[in-house]
Order: structure tokens, then sequence, then C-alpha cells
């Protein structure tokens, strides 16, 4: 092990003084610092008051408590599978495989809003239609629609606020009235949506419910033409309004109707394409779009069995919006992203937690067979 | 001696400079696709192919890199400076590889589809279970912040040999070619702390 001198000197440069060695280990704090402060900053630890995923997810958990294993929001639900027969009437609109002529298989999720599992039904409880499409060529569509017409509120932030509003007050067991006034008179947006949602008449159970997918997404067909759309699922069931002469006895009476009738008879939804035009809003789903729009029946969803969450498939299943084939896309709304965002925090949380079982056992959902 | 190489080669470069902006576009996506609500989707869609691009060059790199051997270290490097260099570099190599594998896995358990573009996606590699996608994605993390760790020592180091030491270390992976006449690192074999403290006095 011998050091070549000559060589060594070849290399060797004016020796630094103390000052310029020091200057120069500050310029490499300095690199080093920016490289880590960037990573902060991109990290969002410099900017703790801003909403994240996280702290969407936690909002669900300071107003319903933490329950393990369950999703942070629509905890309580059952699953159900099927297909989707289309009828070849979406392809003009979108060259999404799933709209060619044929059959896909579909397994879903039927679920009420809120973070609390075992929360007895209600009427005015927000009614929740996971689906997931699962296409030939191995690509998959989900689709996480509910039964309003639009959504309360514009933004994330929006809803943020609006979760924590609605927050219920201990003593009373319901929210504070004056927290959702004040979030009412933040947001003209939400009363409006509001006057909108509480408009439309509730029906009597899952079964005969329409489910919206609220926010915009794009379609883009084979010519290359864009177009904003948005979908409903509307039931081949007749409506018939939600009782309002006495709450049900049983806590689970939504779920167990909607077994009752899938044991007698499979369910179906037409699958109605809505085609705006330029101006419809795409980036604010609070907003309904004109009711004269133009709408595409696409094809018809067939659920013919249902499971419960212990062993349905659709449990382990995040319906993110986002999880979409080629030829439909995201549009502009904000919400869609944070949804997408917040849906996937909510997964990871319950997916590393040991669970309890669902208020919807395998026992309720085999009664009939 | 002077026969050896002293920068490394021009494919070997190329893929050096590729991959490192690369794993730094998405060591930040990373970070940035978990705290931010407004631009979470469209990261996303960067990060899996991102991913999936790194895995395939890792392939290409080991490759190149069993196939031509690096130019010597520089005389001032100390026996435990090079032991430090050859283990993060070897940690580097295979991060690479686990650290998209991983994301492929957890992503597969957890049925999220692997969208690289258009409707090109690739195949599920692990079963649908929950808890296995939790496992690999708190992994996926910490294997992540490691990797952050081993770049900003790995840069620190470069730095240091660069305005400190002034050993030309950083020549042997500059993306041009250095001057013949130029010397550069030369292939001395031994450790020289001496060197580097009367250098730094």
């Amino acid at each position: 092990m011998s050091i070549d001198l000559k060589t060594r000197a070849g290399v060797a440069r004016p020796r630094l003084s103390k000052a310029g060695t020091l200057a120069r280990f500050a310029l490499i704090g300095v690199a080093l610092g920016a490289v880590a402060g960037t990573f902060a900053y991109l990290g969002g630890w410099l900017t703790p008051s801003e909403l994240t995923p996280a702290r969407f997810a936690d909002a669900f958990e300071q107003v319903d408590g933490t329950h393990p294993g369950f999703r942070r929001n629509h905890a309580k639900g059952v699953g159900v599978s099927g297909f989707f027969e289309s009828n070849g009437n979406g392809v003009r609109l979108s060259t999404a495989v799933v709209f060619r002529e044929g059959r896909v298989p579909v397994l879903g999720r039927f679920s009420l809003n809120g973070g609390q599992p075992y929360a007895a039904d209600t009427p005015d409880a927000v009614r929740g239609l996971g689906l997931e499409f699962s296409l030939p060529d191995g690509e998959l569509w989900r689709t996480a629609t509910v039964n309003l017409p639009v959504f309360p509120v514009r933004t994330p932030e929006a809803f943020h606020e609006l979760i924590l509003a609605s927050k219920p007050d201990p003593s009373t067991g319901k929210p504070n009235p004056a927290k959702m006034e004040a979030f009412l008179a933040r947001h003209p947006e939400s009363t409006k949506a509001l006057t909108i949602i509480k408009g439309q008449p509730v029906s009597s159970g899952f079964e005969n419910s329409t489910f919206h997918s609220l926010n915009a997404f794009r379609f883009t067909n084979a010519a290359g033409a864009s177009i904003p759309v948005r979908w409903i699922l509307t039931p081949t069931e007749p409506f018939k309004p939600a009782s309002t002469a006495s709450v049900s006895q049983d806590r689970n009476y939504l779920f167990h109707g909607l077994i009752a009738q899938i044991h007698r008879q499979p369910l179906h939804w037409h699958l109605i394409i809505i085609v705006g035009q330029p101006g419809d809003p795409t980036n604010d789903a609070s907003i309904p779009w004109p009711a004269e729009r133009e709408q595409v029946d696409v094809g018809t969803l067939t659920l013919d069995k249902v499971e419960s969450d212990d062993t349905s498939a659709a449990r382990d299943i995040n319906f993110d919006p986002l999880v979409l084939p080629a030829g439909i896309a995201s549009s502009d709304d904000p919400v869609l992203s944070a949804r997408s965002a917040v849906y996937s925090q909510s997964y990871t949380r319950r997916a590393g937690e040991s669970r309890q079982p669902s208020a919807i056992t395998p026992a309720d959902t085999s009664k009939g067979d | 001696m002077f026969t050896e190489r002293r920068q490394f080669t021009h494919f070997s470069r190329l893929l050096h400079w590729t991959m490192a902006a690369m794993v730094l576009t998405m060591l930040c996506i990373g970070v940035a696709m978990v705290a931010w609500l407004a631009n979470y989707h469209v990261l996303v869609s960067i990060h899996r192919p991102l991913g999936i691009a790194i895995l395939i060059l890792v392939v290409i790199r080991l490759v190149n890199r069993l196939m031509n051997r690096p130019p010597p270290f520089p005389a001032t490097m100390s026996r435990a400076e090079r032991l430090a260099a050859t283990a993060s570099e070897l940690m580097m190599y295979a991060l690479m590889f686990v650290l998209p594998l991983v994301g492929w896995g957890m992503l597969s358990a957890a049925r999220y589809p692997i969208v690289l573009f258009g409707s090109v996606h690739l195949p599920f590699i692990l079963p649908h279970d929950a808890m296995l996608y939790a496992v690999l994605r708190r992994a996926h993390t910490i294997l992540a912040y490691l990797f952050f760790f081993t770049f900003i020592a790995h840069f620190g180091a470069i730095l240091f040999h660069t305005l400190v030491v002034r050993d030309g270390m950083l020549q042997r992976m500059l993306p041009w070619n250095i001057r013949p006449q130029e010397p550069a690192s030369p292939g001395v074999d031994g450790p020289s702390p001496r060197l580097v403290r009367n250098f730094i006095k």
C-alpha cells in the first residue's frame, strides 16, 4: 500500500485558509439544507395549516370517532355484484371499452354516509353506490355515486368545513345550528345546493334510488372529441317516497330491504350519460346542469348478489372516482382529486387495522336463500 | 496505471444523470402527493409510470455496471470512505430495484390499477389482500426516506470532495469528457486520511 507522492503532488491544490474552509463547509450546508427544505416543503411540513388528505381523514374521525378497519366515510355498507350490459350507445361518446356492446362483470357496494359503521339507517342519510366495472382488456372503471342531485359544496376546503360544522354537539347529540348557519353564511353556494337537495324527494330504499356521479368527467371519442359529462344511475324499480310516518324499529331497515329485494329478483339501473354543453360548469358539482341536456342511455346495470362487508371483495376495494379507463378522464373539478386523495388515505388507514364484524352480517345477507 | 479509465463510460454517465433526475423527481412527487389534495391525481398519474421506467432502467444499469469497471477512487479516500461509498452505491442500486417493486406489489395487493399510459397497464403481481397492502405501503414510505437520506449523504460527500478536498472526484461522473492532460483522480491504492486533513487545515 504505497502512496505515489508525485501523482499526489499533481492533484494537490493550494491549501485553504480556515475561513475558506469554513465558507466551503457553509456552502455545502446551504446546498444540503436547500434540498432538505424543498423536500420538507413538498411534504407539507412547512405549511401546517394546509388541508392535507390526512387532516381530511382526521376530520371524519373527529366527528364520527375512529372505527378501526372501517371506511372513514360511508362506513356502513354491503357488497353487491352483477354485471353491466352495454347497448353500444356510448361508443360515439367515449372510446372506453366498457361502452362497446357486451357484458362486463361489476362489483359494488351500497352504503350510508358517515363514519359510524353501526349507525341506525335513516331516510335522510346519504345513500352511496360504489361500482367497479372489470373491462375485458383488464382495465378498471370505478365510480362512487350518491343519491344527491348535486354536491353540497364546491371545494374540498368547504367540504372539510361542512364536516366539522355538522359535528354533533356533545350536550344535544345534534349539530350545533349556529355553526351550520355560520358555514352557510360563508358559503352561499351551499345554501343553494342544499335547497336543491331538499327539494328532491327521497325514495323508500336503495333499490329505487337514483345515484349521481356528482362531479363532471371528460369523455374522449374515437374522433378525439372531448366532451364534459356527468352520469346518473336510474332505477327500474318504481319510485316510492320514504315513509315519514314513523322511523322503523329495524336499525338496518334500508339494508334489510335491499337484501330482500335482491333475493326476490335482480335489481336494475340504467346508466345515463348526461352530455354537457360549453358553459356548463365542470369544476363545480354544487350547480346542476340544465335539465334539457342530452341524456344517453348506454346500458343496464344488473345487481343480483348481495354479500356482507365481512366477506365481500368490495370491502377491500377503494371506490376511487379517478380509477378510470382510457376514454374517460378527470375534469377540472378540484373535488375529484381531493376525493381520490382522501379515499386513498382512508383506505391506507383501514387496511392495516383489525376490524369488528359489520352491522350487516353474512347471516343477514344470506336470508331468503 | 494511467491507462485506467478516469471517467465512467459515456453510457454509464448518461444513465447516472438521467436516473438521478428521475429518482429525485420521484422522491419529490412521492412526498408531495400524499400531502396535497389539489395535485394528487396528476402526481399519482406520473408517479406510477415513472417508477416502472426506473425499474426498467435499473436493470439495464446493473448489467452495464457489471460489464464496465468503474474508474478508481481518488487517492484521497480513506478505506472507511471507500467502504461507505461502495455501501451507498449498493444501497441505491438495491433501492432502485426494491422501491418500484414494493410499489407495484402494494398497488396489486390493494387492486389499484397500475396504468402506464392510455389503456396500457401492468398485471397484478400479488393477491388482493388489504393487510399485505398496509405492510408494503409502510415499507414503501420507509424505503423512500432511506433513499432520500442516502441521496443526501451521496450529495454531501461529493460536495465535500469537490469543494473541500478538491480531489476531482466529481470528474469521474461529469457529463462531459475531461481533457486528458487534466489530472483526474489518480488511481492510487490505499487510504490517505492524513492527506485529507492536510488539505483542509
